[in-house]
């Protein structure tokens, strides 16, 4: 198999993540277009380590790697989303424009 | 075309058409079963790149763990069942002449520059004894690095994610 197939379609659709990232408004929409590019990544990572056989399963190691921190970054992701949500009673990126609380007096 | 890059095509279409949808969807909820069928596209890869260890840890984590986060992200933010407006912002057209032109030039480099490198595909290099092997020989410091990450990702998601009203105070009656 060539080494072009996954390394294309590992650009296509980092491009579509790209594309998610910057075009959608609610958070947990940009958090999916996020892991669609990691997952991008990861193909990259698993064709590589398949075409240079490496010894040490480097890229196969560091994809798993990518996918463990990805369950953080969601996880930590969904309750910053959250928080914000209990705070400002929406999660549409554009209309977070304030760095102050909301409501201070209110609690 | 040999048959690995037949099957290769035809699943990256299906990872790259599921992909699309998400990003496009008017449904919050259909964005993430469409990212259910992405996933497991891509776990697909996988097992055609004889990576099978790490398509069914895609599986699990993926497909399992991270979607029903998202699921109940979208519960827990009391979004709309049906479909909503107002989920793409205005710089739509910016943002996919951004994609567009990270596509292009993505694309073009990499048809350029490995177009006549081969991949020779053998089973047995993404075997869990392999990768097992390898990551706790060699990878060993890492992956205990990556547990003490998960931890402190774990007690800060507990931190950010205790209400305001309770916080500082630690009787039992309050938790």
């Amino acid at each position: 198999m060539s080494v072009a197939y996954p390394a294309v379609f590992a650009a296509l659709l980092f491009s579509v993540g790209v594309y998610g990232v910057l075009a959608r408004r609610n958070a947990i929409l940009v958090l999916m277009s996020a892991e669609l590019m990691l997952n991008a990544v990861n193909i990259n990572l698993v064709a590589f380590d398949m075409w240079l056989r490496d010894v040490l399963h480097g890229g196969q190691v560091l994809a798993l790697f990518t996918i463990v921190i990805a369950a953080a970054e969601i996880g930590l992701g969904l309750a910053i989303v959250l928080l914000l949500f209990r705070d400002r009673g929406n999660i549409d990126v554009d209309r977070q424009d304030v760095l102050r609380e909301s409501d201070l007096e209110a609690r | 075309m040999t048959a690995a890059e037949i099957v290769f095509t035809a699943l990256g279409v299906v990872a790259l058409g599921a992909g699309v949808c998400t990003v496009t969807t008017k449904q919050l909820v259909h964005a993430a079963l469409w990212l259910v069928v992405s996933f497991g596209a891509v776990a697909g890869m996988y097992l055609v790149l004889t990576a099978e260890f790490v398509a069914w840890v895609q599986v699990l984590i993926y497909v399992g763990a991270i979607v029903v986060l998202l699921l109940f992200g979208i519960m827990l933010t009391r979004a709309p069942v049906g479909p909503s407006e107002g989920l793409n912002s205005r710089n739509r057209f910016a943002a996919l002449l951004v994609a567009g032109s990270t596509a292009v030039v993505l694309v073009t480099l990499l048809w350029r520059g490995f177009r006549d490198a081969r991949i020779e595909l053998e089973p047995g290099g993404g075997s869990g004894d392999a990768l097992g092997a390898a990551i706790f020989r060699q990878w060993v410091l890492p992956f205990e690095v990556l547990s003490v990450l998960l931890l402190a990702a774990l007690v800060g998601a507990i931190v950010l994610s205790k209400s305001r009203a309770d916080r500082g105070s630690r009787t039992p009656k309050e938790g």
